[in-house]
């Protein structure tokens, strides 16, 4: 109604719907299919106050224009109820508008594409025979198509090379842009001479290739950068502010300190401060490692990223933003991250060892003909050959086609490939590290051991009245077992130690040692007392990754040497580490502790991919050769790792292993490749016989085969 | 060889339409969701007008 509303031409409506930006981005995680689609943008277009909304399927997002009345809570509510899971994203951590610079090289390639096709159809009229007058006219129109659109075209490269000059550096755009300029005013020198080859075509499919390869590296790093941009939007944190006026949400980075905030069960701290009211269990296992959950009462100094489980409290801000004490740390990360962008790639290596080599072969065969033959022009024609057929055509697409197809491969396998070293550093990893909260194991509790019969019913009852972990696992334990929940009354929870109850004349109690006059001795679990008796044990165990025991054992069969380094205690990790088959353990460690592990791994020269979730993790997964976070963890943590693991499942970590070595395989594969073919063409270059019927069969035939090698891998 | 005066223009005009259709399907956002367009064509609402 209002988009019709809208299309009418209201003077109320400031700019008419196909000028307005979309304003709301929606997370649509579960579309597939066309009635999907239809159902979300008929949604979303019924809702009030939204102008038009489109459904990008590639990005599963819907971009909505609104008039600015509309919510994207509301409208989430409304696909909800329509049968689409939906969330909000947060736009301005997307950045808004479309893919400027994709479009931008896309266009630069079409012209590029066309240009050359249409000359191309010219030259073969030449190569086979044109004379006289023909010949000429065919190359003035060569030239009246190639001169504007190699100048639009070639940008990028000319570009880049001109920066690379001023920085002092002979990157690979430097004989690019030389070999296409000199290539395009000798062709033109030739035209009024009227004699020698033209290579008019060849400048064009050099710059033609080139762009495609630039075009695949940028839309790999494009759709990664966008996913990941994705999941920190997707968790945009708010806060309930207890104002003047009552409670209202902000976001979390509008607080000041001296905020007053509450924080509900399940809930994760907003803000560093200080508990007024309410006793409660903490969930610090993302900050610290540690499962077993820690008892806070009022007075007690609360952290942001700690997860809130079982009492409400309200909290008193000390910190907000970026001063609390994981922004600190955060940041703290992404400057250590920027070491790792040393990493030299392969096609810099490549790139560095072939551009020099360009350069002193296209002088030393100008400076032989000049002093052998004497003709200056016959010499700078057959280097300007050399140049153009040495031009590392197959060489820009050798890496970039391998990353697309790895990348895609990888993607389908739940694993989401960040940094564009990522695919090398992994397979060059020969040692894997595991944290163990929230990455080999889920982080929820399990029930090892616990008492049968009338107990276990009398704690069922008890246990389902909280909503901490442990009760919750002593639930589901007991509901399996088929255990009936006994009638307690007078069921009241203590936040931070347990549950107490009246069952039949007896008080009975489930929770703390303390709690329930039990002795602490150290390991993790909780405790049952009824009536006078003895209290009883119930044993904690943790609950696997799904894959999790799978993943080890086949990382162990490959080779790897395979660690775990915890922030937990001893005895959790020794035991988790006997179930998993992993060796070397070790717990209790901080997070400098983790990183100089790694430090001490890397100077016995090792190569360690750290996998890990948390905080304490961040550092060690920056310090890392290379790292990947489950998309569970925290942001640091998938802001620091190379790769994201979007599946629930570890086994998809020894598949990224596998495939990065099969990645980095084809790409040296390609690179050999392309040095093969130009192994074969520069000494026909280099005695002067080279024509630009061979520079082209060269560039394109090497091109295809290494495209075509590159997509084996997508299989 | 005359036809060439009338051929080499037929065929560069020719190839300039496809160019331009080229940069209009650009211009136009038909690259944003090659992933939604092969599922839009099986839905009966008339659609032809991606988001930019």
């Amino acid at each position: 109604m209002t988009a019709a509303c809208a299309c009418g031409g209201i003077a109320a409506v400031p700019a008419s719907a196909a000028e307005a930006r979309p304003d709301i981005l929606i997370h649509l995680p579960t579309i597939h299919c066309a009635a999907c689609i239809v159902t979300a943008e008929r949604t979303l277009s019924a809702a009030p106050g939204v102008l038009s909304a489109r459904v990008n399927m590639g990005l599963k997002r819907a971009l909505v224009t609104t008039d600015g009345t509309a919510s994207a809570l509301d409208l989430c509510t409304r696909l909800e109820a329509a049968g689409l899971s939906a969330q909000p994203l947060d736009a301005a951590t997307l950045g808004q508008g479309a893919d400027h610079a994709g479009r931008d090289l896309l266009m630069r390639m079409g012209i590029a594409g066309f240009a050359m096709m249409n000359v191309m159809l010219l030259s073969v009229a030449v190569w086979s025979g044109a004379a006289e007058s023909t010949r000429q006219l065919f190359h003035l129109i060569s030239a009246a198509i190639t001169v504007p659109a190699i100048a639009y075209s070639a940008r990028p490269f000319f570009d880049a090379a001109w920066r690379s000059l001023k920085a002092g550096r002979l990157g690979m755009d430097v004989p690019i842009s030389l070999a296409i300029l000199l290539a395009t005013a000798m062709s033109l020198a030739e035209i009024v001479t009227r004699e020698g080859h033209v290579w008019f075509e060849a400048a064009l499919s050099l710059t033609f290739f080139l762009l495609v390869g630039r075009y695949l590296d940028q839309s790999c790093r494009r759709a990664a950068r966008s996913a990941a941009a994705e999941l920190s939007a997707l968790d945009v944190p708010t806060a309930t502010r207890l104002g003047a006026d009552g409670p209202e949400t902000v976001p979390s980075g509008a607080l000041v300190p001296g905020d007053r905030i509450r924080v509900l069960p399940g809930q994760r701290l907003p803000a560093d401060g200080v508990i007024e009211e309410g006793e409660t269990d903490l969930d610090r296992s993302a900050m610290t490692g540690e499962t077993e959950p820690a008892a806070a009462a009022p007075g007690d100094e609360v952290r942001a990223g700690e997860t809130n489980l079982t009492g409400a409290l309200v909290v008193r801000v000390a910190r907000a933003g970026q001063d609390t004490q994981l922004a600190r740390l955060a940041s703290l990360v992404a400057v250590a991250e920027t070491a790792r962008n040393r990493h030299a790639s392969l096609a810099d290596r490549a790139g560095a060892a072939y551009a020099p080599l360009v350069h002193l072969l296209a002088a030393a065969s100008f400076a032989f003909w000049w002093a052998w033959g004497g003709d200056a022009w016959q010499a700078l024609g057959i280097a300007i050959a050399v140049l153009i057929i040495t031009c590392p055509c197959a060489l820009g697409l050798a890496v970039p086609a391998v990353s697309v197809a790895a990348s895609g491969r990888l993607f389908r396998a739940g694993l989401l490939v960040k940094s564009a070293t990522a695919l090398e550093r992994l397979s060059e990893v020969d040692t894997i590290v595991f944290d163990k909260t929230g990455t080999l194991t889920t982080g929820t509790p399990a029930i090892a051991a616990a008492p049968g019969g009338t107990a276990l019913s009398v704690a069922r009852a008890l246990a389902e009245g909280s909503d901490h972990p442990a009760a919750r696992a002593l639930a589901r334990h007991a509901r399996d077992r088929g255990a009936e929940p006994a009638t307690v009354e007078a069921r009241r929870e203590v936040p931070g130690h347990g549950v107490a109850g009246i069952w039949g004349i007896s008080t009975v109690r489930l929770g703390r040692a303390s709690f329930t006059g039990a002795e602490e001795d150290g390991r993790s679990g909780m405790w049952l007392h009824i009536g006078g008796s003895e209290p009883e044990r119930i044993l904690l165990k943790e609950m696997l990754r799904s894959g999790a025991e799978d993943a080890v054992a086949a990382l162990k069969a490959n080779g790897y040497r395979v660690l775990m380094l915890s922030g937990d205690g001893a005895l959790a990790v020794a035991d988790t580490a006997q179930r998993l088959g992993i060796d070397e353990a070790e717990g209790g460690l901080s997070p400098e502790d983790k990183v100089a592990r790694l430090e001490g791994l890397a100077a016995e020269g090792r190569r360690v991919l750290m996998v890990g979730d948390g905080l304490n993790d961040t550092a060690a997964l920056a310090a890392a050769h290379a790292s990947i976070a489950p998309g569970t963890g925290l942001d640091a943590a998938r802001s620091a790792a190379d790769v994201v693991l979007l599946t629930g499942s570890l086994l998809a970590v020894p598949e990224a292993l596998r495939v990065a070595k099969a990645a980095r395989a084809r790409m040296a594969q390609n690179l050999w490749l392309a040095a093969g073919y130009n192994a074969i063409a520069i000494p026909v270059a280099l005695v002067g016989l080279a024509t630009p019927l061979l520079a082209a069969l060269a560039m394109s035939t090497s091109s295809i085969t290494v495209s075509l090698n590159a997509l084996r891998l997508s299989r | 060889m005359n036809i060439l005066a009338f051929l080499i223009p037929v065929s560069l005009i020719l190839g300039g339409l496809g160019l331009l259709a080229f940069v209009w399907s650009l211009r136009a956002a038909q690259y944003e969701d090659l992933e939604g367009a092969r599922h839009r064509i099986l839905s009966d609402d008339h659609d032809d007008a991606p988001m930019r």
